[in-house]
């Protein structure tokens, strides 16, 4: 087995960037109590104004007048990591997010689907980079010399023991993942190198430095094997993005709009399901929540297909009060089934499949904007037609192609009668009709289906025409 | 004028410049009907691009013109959105027409939505011919609407009141139903000078026989 570990170093920050509408801004993260608060991480352009994690608020207000500065949130960071370890179960069944601030993926299993190593490597840092987290890639045989490789180098492969031993040997104690007490007495005993320290008797070291130690030794060495908590993707999706201001208008929600379908997007490629229903939630100060539903016909899982269609619902939606967060939720996540697409078929640009075009048309038009057309076995006309299903066979009766919703007088005048009567008596159970129909011709020259009360021949209701 | 020049010296010269009439190729949809079909420069439909049918009044056979071009179309598996029609179509009659009803979906929409929406069907490519019913349209919807036909490689088919007759349009060929008597008169065909002589109403239904390809009759492009 071959084990990747994608470390996140700046996982807290980084979720919190992602959100910003402008990240080149310097924004630092704080924590700690309100009389001192010290500052946790900050990002690139606060790095420039010389502000530095640890430092505290107090001081980095003195030298940097504008800087964003927002509470670290334990809770929050523990809701990307989950988000990305959804991600990561694309690429393995094993992921662990058992250790802080990584993830631990088995990748041997899954190169026969994406490739070999360089190529899944290159392929999740892209991915990465697209979501908006900074990371470090190791491979190693075992989880354990995996992260505390990931620690030291960026983009090392080891796929063998004997690299393996040598590779860990260069690694500083203090960054092998030891009990920090014994990593400290090591260190202080004047052993610098991982090596000098597999080097020592084995029994002795287990007396000074405890066997916790002696464990991760042979753990890294894949001598001692331990089982992780492997990560179950959970069955339903929940994002939320809260705003610092109040936003008034829809228009203004795009951008997070945007980043919410797009999680779910990579949610959903991970554990290869769609969405059919999902449902945007926008949060007020005061009152209930706005709920605007998203519904489709098939699930799907295009990114930019998702974002439009929830665009489509909430343009048309009137604020009652400014938007303080907007969540995304959706529970039912059904097998995604792709559409077949000829491999020969040459389309036009802007070319978009059916099923996209009546999702766009049902966005804005409503659910039931788009309906098909089939036959229905009944005599009565109004009832002859479904909007849905398959056909039956027509019958071989003359029907005109246009058929009015309700019938209404026939204010033309009659020049002559073409066909007729058809007495049609049917549905004592459920709105009985009995009708004489006449195909008739009107003096403008129209040909009209009407029909009077059976027996009689005046009162002509209109019904349809033939065209 | 004093001096009579010779053509042939011109044409000699190469100061003037002869048109050449291009033989447009035939189109792959025909009507349905061979003698409409004779009379259009391309044989049938303009393909990708915006039909229009003018009609005086509603029943006078405006979808038995229609429904030869969409049953070969649904029957070979293309599919037909109908933008906001004025009546519900009743299927029986468009089966008995030898339209496949699982290939036929309908769009309801608003007025001021379904030019809208008659647009993304023409542009999105997904559909075979697109019928729509411009309500009062102004110039930039139609010429709007033909360009998603030429975007889409769509089959646009408008049916609009034979009142709009008297307005220019970008559409590439319109037709116009009269009752009294029934005839159809070809008002424009991009390609060719529409017909002098209407033609009588009810046309017979056949196969159309191969377009004649006869460059003399063939003018250029003026549409």
């Amino acid at each position: 087995m071959l084990w990747a570990c994608i470390l996140l170093p700046q996982l807290a920050l980084d979720g919190v960037l992602r959100r910003h509408a402008a990240p080149d801004e310097p924004l630092v993260l704080v924590e700690g109590p309100v009389q001192r608060r010290m500052l946790r991480a900050a990002n690139a352009a606060a790095k420039a104004a010389g502000l530095r994690a640890g430092m505290p608020l107090a001081t980095a207000q003195a030298i940097c007048a504008r800087f964003a500065a927002v509470e670290h949130d334990p809770a929050e960071t523990g809701r990307w990591h989950d988000f990305l370890a959804a991600w990561a179960y694309r690429y393995g069944a094993q992921v662990s997010r058992q250790m802080a601030a990584s993830l631990l993926i088995e990748v041997e299993a899954s190169f026969r689907l994406f490739g070999p190593w360089p190529r899944m490597e290159t392929l999740m840092r892209e991915e990465l980079a697209a979501l908006g987290f900074r990371h470090r890639i190791a491979l190693a045989p075992n989880p354990w010399a995996a992260r505390a490789l990931a620690g030291v180098h960026d983009g090392l492969a080891i796929t063998h023991d004997a690299p393996l031993k040598q590779a860990l040997g260069q690694l500083p104690v203090e960054r092998a993942g030891l009990p920090p007490q014994a990593a400290i007495s090591l260190r202080r005993m004047g052993l610098r190198r991982l090596a000098q320290v597999y080097a020592l008797p084995r029994a002795a070291l287990g007396r000074r430095a405890g066997t916790d130690t002696l464990d991760q030794l042979d753990r890294l060495a894949g001598a001692l094997a331990t089982p992780l908590d492997c990560y179950q993707p959970p069955d339903h999706f929940e994002s939320r993005i809260e705003f610092n201001y109040e936003i008034g208008a829809t228009g203004q929600l795009l951008f997070p709009l945007r980043r919410l379908t797009g999680d779910l997007a990579a949610y959903l490629a991970g554990r290869d399901g769609g969405v059919q229903r999902f449902v945007l939630k926008l949060e007020h100060d005061r009152g209930a929540a706005t709920e605007v539903p998203v519904g489709l016909l098939a699930p799907e899982r295009d990114a930019a297909m998702l974002f439009e269609l929830a665009r489509g619902r909430l343009d048309p939606v009137q604020l009652a009060a400014p938007v303080r967060a907007l969540q995304l939720i959706a529970r039912e996540l059904p097998p995604f089934v792709p559409a077949g697409r000829d491999l020969f078929d040459v389309r036009p640009q802007q070319a978009v499949p059916w099923e996209q075009l009546r999702e766009r048309l049902r966005a804005r038009l409503g659910d039931e904007a788009v309906h098909g057309l089939a036959i229905h076995a009944d005599h009565r006309p109004e009832r002859a037609w479904r909007d849905h299903g398959s056909s039956d066979t027509p019958p071989p009766l003359p029907r005109p192609g246009w058929l009015l919703p309700q019938p209404i007088p026939l204010r033309e005048r009659i020049s002559r009668i073409l066909a007729g009567p058809e007495r049609i008596e049917s549905g004592w159970w459920d709105g009985e009709v009995r009708r004489d129909y006449y195909v008739v011709e009107t003096e403008a020259g129209q040909r009209a289906w009407a029909f009077c009360p059976a027996g009689e021949r005046a009162g002509f209701m209109l019904h349809g025409w033939f065209a | 004028m004093n001096s009579v020049v010779a053509l042939d010296s011109l044409l000699d010269a190469r100061r003037l410049w002869r048109g050449q009439p291009q033989a447009r190729p035939s189109s792959r949809q025909p009507t349905g009907f061979p003698a409409l079909d004779a009379v259009l420069p391309s044989g049938g439909w303009p393909e990708a691009a915006l039909s229009e049918a003018l009609l005086p009044l509603d029943g006078i056979g405006e979808l038995a013109l229609l429904w030869p071009t969409l049953a070969r179309l649904t029957q070979a598996g293309g599919l037909v959105a109908l933008v906001a029609p004025p009546y519900l179509p009743f299927p029986a009659a468009w089966a008995n027409a030898g339209v496949r009803l699982d290939r036929l979906q309908v769009v309801r929409a608003e007025p001021r939505d379904a030019a809208w929406a008659a647009e993304q069907c023409l542009r999105s490519a997904a559909c075979a011919a697109v019928l729509c019913w411009p309500q009062q349209p102004d110039d930039r919807t139609l010429r709007r609407l033909q360009l998603a036909a030429e975007t889409g490689q769509c089959l646009g088919l408008a049916l609009r009141p034979s009142s709009a007759a008297a307005h220019a349009s970008p559409a590439a060929l319109r037709l116009a139903l009269e009752v009294r008597p029934p005839q159809l008169r070809v008002l424009k065909c991009r390609g060719g000078n529409p017909p002098a002589r209407p033609l009588s109403w009810p046309l017979p239904v056949g196969e159309s026989p191969a377009p004649p390809n006869d460059p003399r009759t063939a003018v250029p492009d003026r549409a």
